[in-house]
């Protein structure tokens, strides 16, 4: 699949080389790059979801609203399905069967920007980080002042000094805070976070937790966020969705205040719950369940 | 002298010294990193190579000494012989390269990005290219006779190969992840070419590049000294006719100068557009 992905991409070079249209014609109609304009939120809604690689069932009729402006988060164990979902949602690939809906629009229709940020950083190791961050602009990354914008957004992010850099010298989580300047450019109605912070040491990792959730409430855009980690998932979630063996599996709203508290008893009640759902075999605690009285 | 005495004079003997080599140390080592460095070894050769000739150790018919060849070169560079002999066996190898070298990064190109385009040509570039180039010496002194042709034409395919092989492996191993990732942020299809398959390519690129520079200069030297009427090679093999040793070793030098020459521009132009690559950031720091 991966390979397909490829050649697809080089047949079409391919055949750019040959037929040069003006690019991204279309998105000049919205101006997703208005300054002032504050992105706002998409409405997501997945009908019957399904997805399979050949005989392979990965998610089975996925049924799942999330409202404009709400960050939620999904989770399951590894194999589960949850970034195929993601990668749906984000228009990466198709579903098998059933339909994405944003805004009651299908995804093609609705004039909504939708960003992913990856596993990886997924910089271009031959740009600057300036040059990295103007990748997100769009259509508009090849416009005057498109690093006027670029490093705005790089503020954003706290990284403006490290602008003329080349990204092989930045540090893990500096490399993960140019994707999200990069994916935030654009000013997405929607975010899909395919665990961004996974490979971030724990540290780093609740510092980005911040960032992210600040950049969110600041440009109110919809945040889907695939994580392995109940905590991130409880901390950040408006709403958690734990997803087993491709199907919606539990449901539950996190009604903790903003900004929440690391090992509140509130966020460690419902990570237990959640924990008690993944592990719902027994198999999180080999031998006695203990439980603080 | 008793044991104490023996002991002072030792501590005496190391301690001395020690502030001097404090200071030619770290220049010693700034000048072995710097890039004059690489001259010590074929300087140091020279000068060995003199020497020895000039204290009759080689026989005059064997090895003539440098010194020698450097008159050869001045006899020549006045009777113009030498600068119209190296212009034309430069013109061949640039002009064999040009055409070579572009067919070759034209079709690595195509191949790398359509699968059509590798299905109907892969297999017969393939083919070809375990031919050895100088192996059609004869067929192409028939085609070509000893014209320029014949040697422009050895040339280009013999950089056609490594040139073709590294541009197409270099743009089908552009990292996939990268590729996506251009996709998701609505590149169009041109600028993902531009702004990721190429640079992406381009360590590959050169390495092909550096290397058909090399096979450009073998096949220059082979084709020139078997069938040519002009150039480096015809001027050895002249000389050798009439035992002008020291014109042999100019010509020899002269490839090695030559092949140098362009070995450095290669790299100057890697090290330009390839800044990027932590390989040549010598100076970047880890935050």
């Amino acid at each position: 699949m991966v390979d397909d992905i490829l050649v697809r991409a080089m047949l079409y070079a391919q055949l750019d080389a040959i037929d040069r249209r003006p690019p991204d014609e279309p998105d000049e109609a919205v101006d997703p790059l208005d300054d002032n304009r504050l992105p706002g939120g998409v409405a997501l809604t997945l009908r019957a979801l399904t997805k399979s690689f050949g005989a392979n069932p990965v998610l089975h009729g996925i049924d799942l609203h999330v409202p404009a402006g709400q960050f939620l988060t999904i989770i399951g164990k590894s194999g589960c399905g949850k970034s195929t979902l993601l990668r749906i949602l984000a228009g990466l690939d198709a579903p098998t069967a059933g339909e994405v809906l944003f805004d009651g629009r299908a995804s093609q229709r609705s004039p909504h920007v939708s960003r992913l940020m990856f596993q990886e950083p997924r910089l271009l190791p031959w740009a600057r980080v300036l040059g990295n961050v103007e990748v997100g602009l769009g259509a508009r990354r090849n416009a005057p002042g498109a690093d006027r914008r670029a490093l705005a957004k790089l503020a954003e992010v706290g990284l403006e000094r490290r602008a003329h850099d080349w990204p092989a010298v930045l540090s893990g989580g500096q490399k993960q805070r140019v994707a999200l300047a990069r994916a935030l450019a654009s000013k997405p109605n929607f975010l899909a976070l395919d665990e961004p912070l996974g490979a971030l040491d724990a540290l780093t990792r609740i510092e980005m937790q911040a960032l992210l959730e600040s950049v969110w409430r600041e440009e109110g855009f919809t945040a889907v966020l695939v994580t392995h980690d109940v905590t991130e998932a409880v901390m950040l979630g408006d709403r958690v969705v734990l997803i087993e063996d491709g199907i919606v599996k539990l449901e539950v709203d996190v009604p903790i205040a903003r900004p929440r508290r690391r090992g509140s008893p509130q966020v460690a009640a419902l990570e237990e719950r959640i924990l008690d759902h993944l592990f719902a075999d027994g198999a999180r605690l080999p031998i006695t369940r203990f439980k603080a009285a | 002298m008793s044991d104490s005495q023996i002991t002072l004079g030792r501590t005496s003997r190391f301690a001395a010294p020690v502030v001097p080599p404090r200071r030619i140390l770290p220049a010693l080592r700034r000048f072995l990193a710097s890039d004059a460095a690489s001259w010590i070894i074929p300087v140091l050769l020279l000068l060995v190579w003199q020497g020895v000739a000039r204290a009759g150790l080689l026989p005059a018919n064997v090895v003539a000494a440098p010194s020698d060849v450097f008159d050869a070169a001045w006899r020549l560079t006045l009777s113009g012989e030498l600068l119209d002999n190296v212009g034309i066996s430069a013109k061949r190898a640039g002009i064999g390269f040009a055409i070579g070298g572009s067919l070759a990064f034209a079709f690595g190109l195509l191949n790398g990005v359509s699968k059509v385009g590798e299905k109907l040509t892969d297999a017969t570039f393939q083919m070809v290219r375990n031919i050895p180039n100088l192996a059609m010496v004869p067929l192409v002194i028939l085609w070509f006779g000893i014209e320029d042709s014949a040697r422009v034409f050895l040339v280009a395919l013999g950089v056609f190969f490594p040139i073709y092989i590294n541009t197409f492996h270099g743009i089908r191993t552009v990292d996939v992840q990268l590729v996506e990732m251009g996709r998701s942020y609505g590149m169009s299809n041109g600028e993902l070419f531009r702004r990721v398959i190429l640079p992406g390519a381009l360590p590959s690129i050169f390495v092909g590049l550096r290397y058909a520079l090399g096979v450009m200069w073998l096949t220059l030297i082979v084709a020139e000294t078997i069938a040519a009427n002009s150039g480096i090679g015809y001027m050895a093999m002249t000389a050798r006719e009439f035992m002008q040793l020291d014109v042999v070793l100019l010509s020899i030098l002269l490839y090695a100068l030559l092949g140098k020459l362009a070995d450095s521009i290669a790299r100057l132009l890697e090290r330009t557009t390839l800044s990027w690559h932590p390989a040549f950031q010598a100076h970047a720091k880890e935050p």
